[in-house]
């Protein structure tokens, strides 16, 4: 953390704001871990008691975005902060958006939870399951590499997205043959290839997340930049 | 966006001032290092860093003021449009003229404020009241105070309020038609709302002269210059565009500076 040099501020005011945001976003992703794990066992689980929890604990998720928001309003109003300290709070900033839009994407998995699958269409979950711990492991690690803003498992993480994206196609493949076979069963599966896209969803919102990270830390904008581009940038 | 943050070292553009391997010293003190940098021409380069850095006193090589200091010494050269200014050819007065200087602190005349404006012009051996008229009224236009003191030009400048003596002052300077305005913090005595009609007022002036601000408010410096010199002990530590200096600097110091670390 040090290396970070975010708390040497000459004002102790300022560097307590820092860390007291810096906090909450750290809470504020463990939340969305817990929701998103929850998520995934309510409906591997078929628990729909847990699934209505997720549902619910949504709100908080966005409680959290509201504060931390609030607070880096202020902090630019009081502080006007510069160079290093405007990108971390543009990258909170921007964090904080792509987290509470993956809260969203959780509360519609838990909401396909909810749904009563007979055994044949449970089958079908367990094509989640992968990609499920997959993306879950993509957020821990991004949210990981935020609180130590560190680009290298920032730039492993934007490469596990591909990886995510292939296990997406591969599913809805498989799901579409479900729905071609048997007709009846496309309501269901259809919930099931929703739960799939909002987990892809998840991987492209964490690989944005590395992409502030890098941005803080080498002053690089690397939205938009090709993979090669990106891995230079984030080198340099 | 992205032009803003990697942008490259300066700069293609006409340069009005060269600092070539400046060192100065007062006495056996050194009190600048080794300073190149170009300042541009219809550009506002802002100075910055803490107190005692050098930044005035190389603000007062470029008009050779350091030269009023007993035991200054400077070696390297400075340009100005391409001529060395410590050429024995050079006419010092000639030279102040170009090269003009407000201070932190107003300073106008004990004078009217006509006088004030009309003292250079006098020096310089103008005296037709029309033209005299007309040039007054012209630098106080351009110093955005005329509308203020239209009315009063006969009364004494000590009466104006501190920001309007500031721009009376810069008024004093544009009416001989310098090339390079110097400013050294020259809103660091002003409240708030005069401090930005001054900002206000260097906008408009960089479409005719090149301007240097020495500015111990990082904002200020942030919200009037294109390109920003970062001084520290006598060193040039970094100069760049404004834009990439206070969003992604290139060195360790400035970033401590700029955001008020430690250093």
């Amino acid at each position: 953390m040090n290396k970070l040099n975010l708390t040497r501020h000459i004002s102790s005011q300022f560097n307590e704001e820092i860390e007291q945001v810096r906090n909450h976003v750290m809470a504020m992703g463990g939340l969305i871990e817990q929701q998103l794990s929850d998520a995934l066992s309510a409906i591997a689980n078929s628990d729909s008691e847990l699934a209505q929890h997720v549902i619910a604990n949504d709100l908080k998720v966005n409680e959290w975005e509201l504060q931390i928001d609030k607070e880096c309003t202020r902090i630019i109003a009081k502080r006007q902060p510069a160079a290093s300290d405007l990108r971390l709070i543009m990258a909170i900033l921007k964090t904080i958006a792509d987290l509470e839009r993956i809260g969203d994407e959780t509360r519609r998995i838990a909401k396909v939870a909810l749904e009563s699958f007979n055994s044949a269409q449970q089958d079908l979950l367990v094509n989640l399951d992968n990609l499920g711990r997959h993306v879950a492991q993509m957020l821990h690690d991004v949210l990981n590499a935020f609180t130590r803003m560190d680009v290298e498992a920032a730039l492993a993480v934007h490469k596990e997205d591909k990886k995510v994206d292939r296990e997406y196609e591969a599913i809805t493949r498989q799901l579409m043959t479900y729905m071609i076979e048997d007709p009846r069963s496309i309501p269901k599966v259809m919930n099931v290839l929703w739960s799939a896209r909002s987990l892809e969803r998840i991987g492209d919102r964490c690989k944005n997340v590395a992409e502030y990270i890098i941005f803080f830390v080498k002053g690089k904008v690397v939205r938009h930049s090709s993979e090669e581009k990106l891995e230079q940038d984030a080198r340099s | 966006m992205n032009d803003a943050l990697s942008a490259g070292p300066h700069t293609p553009e006409h340069s009005k001032l060269q600092v070539c391997d400046v060192s100065l010293y007062y006495g056996q003190t050194a009190v600048l290092q080794n300073i190149n940098l170009t300042v541009p021409a219809n550009r506002v380069t802002a100075f910055i860093g803490p107190s005692g850095c050098g930044k005035s006193s190389l603000l007062r090589c470029f008009n050779r003021m350091n030269e009023l200091m007993d035991d200054s010494r400077m070696s390297g050269t400075i340009l100005l449009d391409g001529q060395d200014i410590h050429t024995p050819q050079v006419d010092v007065a000639e030279l102040r003229r170009k090269v003009g200087m407000v201070f932190q602190k107003p300073n106008p005349f004990p004078l009217s404020v006509y006088d004030n404006v009309a003292f250079g012009l006098q020096l310089q051996g103008i005296t037709r009241k029309r033209q005299l008229d007309e040039i007054v009224e012209n630098a106080l236009r351009k110093a955005a105070l005329w509308s203020e003191v239209k009315d009063r030009l006969h009364q004494s400048a000590l009466s104006l309020s501190g920001g309007q003596q500031q721009r009376l002052v810069i008024a004093r300077a544009i009416a001989i038609e310098p090339e390079i305005m110097l400013l050294d913090e020259p809103a660091s005595a002003l409240d708030p709302i005069s401090t930005l009609k001054l900002e206000e007022l260097i906008y408009e002036l960089k479409q005719q002269y090149s301007i240097v601000i020495v500015t111990h408010n990082m904002q200020q410096a942030a919200r009037v210059s294109d390109y920003t010199a970062f001084m520290y002990m006598g060193q040039l530590i970094e100069f760049d565009v404004t834009n990439k200096m206070f969003t992604d600097p290139g060195q360790q110091q400035t970033e401590d500076y700029i955001t008020g670390r430690f250093g």
